[in-house]
């Protein structure tokens, strides 16, 4: 499984990379792949308010819907639109494949390192 | 505790996801994927474990007559070596099960039944049970592998040497197949042709690596739960516990030509008798919004609720989000949307089946 070490994880298997104060957020490779192949995918819009620890997206599978959860509070200030058409490019690349991008940041859950995301006990 | 198919090691070297389904524990998927699998059946061959089905025997000098007042199909009219597919109602006229009866002779019948309702069915049939005639419960001793897709044929012919059962729902009591003594009918739950075969469960496994050697150049490959549902799904294909169940009739799910209601009397007759035109009825849904509906989402017509999903997904192959649904009247013109989790997502009524092969 693909952890890159330069990024934070939750414990609800997004990622998180912080910029200059505008956080980036995705699914794991482990979501992905428990996920099976994803054929559709709902972002919020520009400007929506997310919570730390609130689903702010839905992704559909085949098989079962999931919601994808916030690790922080504050504004979208971007959404990767291209995730519209090609949910599939979560499957195949889900650190290029982010979510959406926060500004604003007011709140933040408990997030982890790589080290600590990897040793942590998944459900399989 | 859950049972595991005499092909479970075969699925964990495959590194199938292995859930516990009806009782047993299958693959969902392998690691191929729900879409590649799906598209595999569609184009080429896809290779399932589906031993977790129920076999009944009926033997017996009265064998005929206890399926005649059983079920609703007629199989009086049936021969040797054929297949037929029927509804097993109550009294009320809801849906028992559905299954697929096998005729070897006069006296002897195969029934197989739903993994989920299995032990319910049997205790039905036991119940009903009449006459000189025999039930026996083989499912615990009898594997069986779907082998489905536009390749099956040629696939089938690498390992066997004798002629496969060529008319759609018949089948060869016994034939060797790669070495392994195996019951082979046409018959399948995708929308294709293809072949299920029945064998032992100590052959089971060396038939599986059997076939899925032969078919490897034929882009063969092992299929998982989710594509069985997608593809039965995206064939329109009713399923127990979905389109149907203890209160939904035949008729209302579609199924009224599995419904024989000249024969003599059957169980549920009376029932149905007067309700062959029902106001509920099984449709076809698109939807044309964004989403995909899943089953139980209720469906509105101009804002008026009309009924309820059955089951949804998005087709693989066709590319777009169905869902099947029963309605309370029928398929009229107007504004129709599909709660999908608390959004009304456009749709619109769509014939079924969705998927049909060309022939």
């Amino acid at each position: 499984m693909n952890i890159p070490a330069e990024l934070r994880y939750t414990k609800t298997h997004e990622w998180i990379k912080e910029e200059n104060g505008i956080v980036t957020v995705g699914l794991s490779d482990f979501a992905q792949q428990e996920l099976g192949d994803l054929v559709f995918v709902n972002l919020p819009q520009v400007g929506d308010a997310v919570t730390a620890g609130e689903a702010f997206a839905d992704v559909e599978s085949v098989k079962a819907v999931s919601d994808v959860y916030s690790p922080v509070t504050g504004a979208v200030c971007e959404i990767n639109e291209a995730l519209l058409d090609a949910p599939e490019s979560i499957n195949q690349d889900p650190y290029g494949a982010w979510f959406i991008r926060v500004e604003n940041v007011t709140d933040t859950v408990e997030t982890l390192s790589a080290e600590e995301y990897e040793a942590m006990p998944k459900e399989g | 505790m859950d049972l595991k198919t005499p092909l479970y090691d075969c699925h964990v070297a495959l590194e199938g996801r292995m859930v516990p389904f009806a009782g047993y524990v299958l693959p969902v998927q392998y690691p191929t994927g729900v879409i590649r699998e799906h598209m595999a059946v569609r184009e080429a061959c896809g290779l399932f474990d589906v031993s977790h089905m129920g076999e009944v025997l009926y033997r017996g000098p009265d064998a005929l007559a206890n399926l005649q007042k059983l079920l609703t199909n007629d199989f009086s009219t049936m021969r040797d070596g054929k297949v037929r597919y029927s509804v097993m109602c109550n009294p009320q006229g809801g849906v028992v099960d559905d299954l697929i009866v096998y005729r070897f002779s006069q006296d002897a019948y195969w029934v197989v039944v739903n993994a989920a309702n299995r032990h319910k069915d049997v205790n039905w049939m036991r119940e009903n049970l009449f006459g000189d005639c025999e039930l026996t419960d083989m499912s615990d001793s009898v594997a069986q592998l779907a082998l489905q897709g536009p390749k099956a044929g040629a696939i089938f012919a690498k390992v066997c040497d004798q002629e496969p059962p060529t008319g759609y729902y018949t089948f060869i009591p016994e034939m060797t197949v790669a070495g392994v003594k195996c019951l082979v009918s046409r018959t399948g739950y995708t929308g294709e042709d293809g072949f299920e075969l029945y064998c032992a469960n100590a052959d089971a496994p060396a038939l599986w690596n059997a076939l899925l050697e032969a078919g490897k150049d034929d882009g063969l490959i092992p299929c998982g739960l989710g594509a069985r549902d997608t593809l039965r799904l995206e064939a329109a294909m009713p399923l127990y516990g979905h389109e149907m169940d203890d209160t939904v009739t035949p008729f209302e799910t579609g199924l009224g030509w599995a419904v024989k209601m000249q024969k003599d009397d059957f169980i549920g007759r009376s029932a149905l008798a007067g309700n062959e035109q029902p106001a509920r009825r099984r449709v076809g849904i698109e939807i044309t919004g964004r989403g995909i509906a899943r089953e139980h989402c209720d469906v509105y017509l101009d804002g008026k609720k009309i009924g309820v999903t059955t089951s949804g997904t998005h087709c693989p192959y066709l590319g777009k989000a169905v869902a099947m649904a029963l309605i309370d009247g029928p398929a009229e013109d107007g504004a129709l949307t599909v709660d999908v989790r608390g959004r009304q997502i456009e749709a619109k009524f769509i014939p079924l089946p969705f998927y049909q092969r060309k022939k």
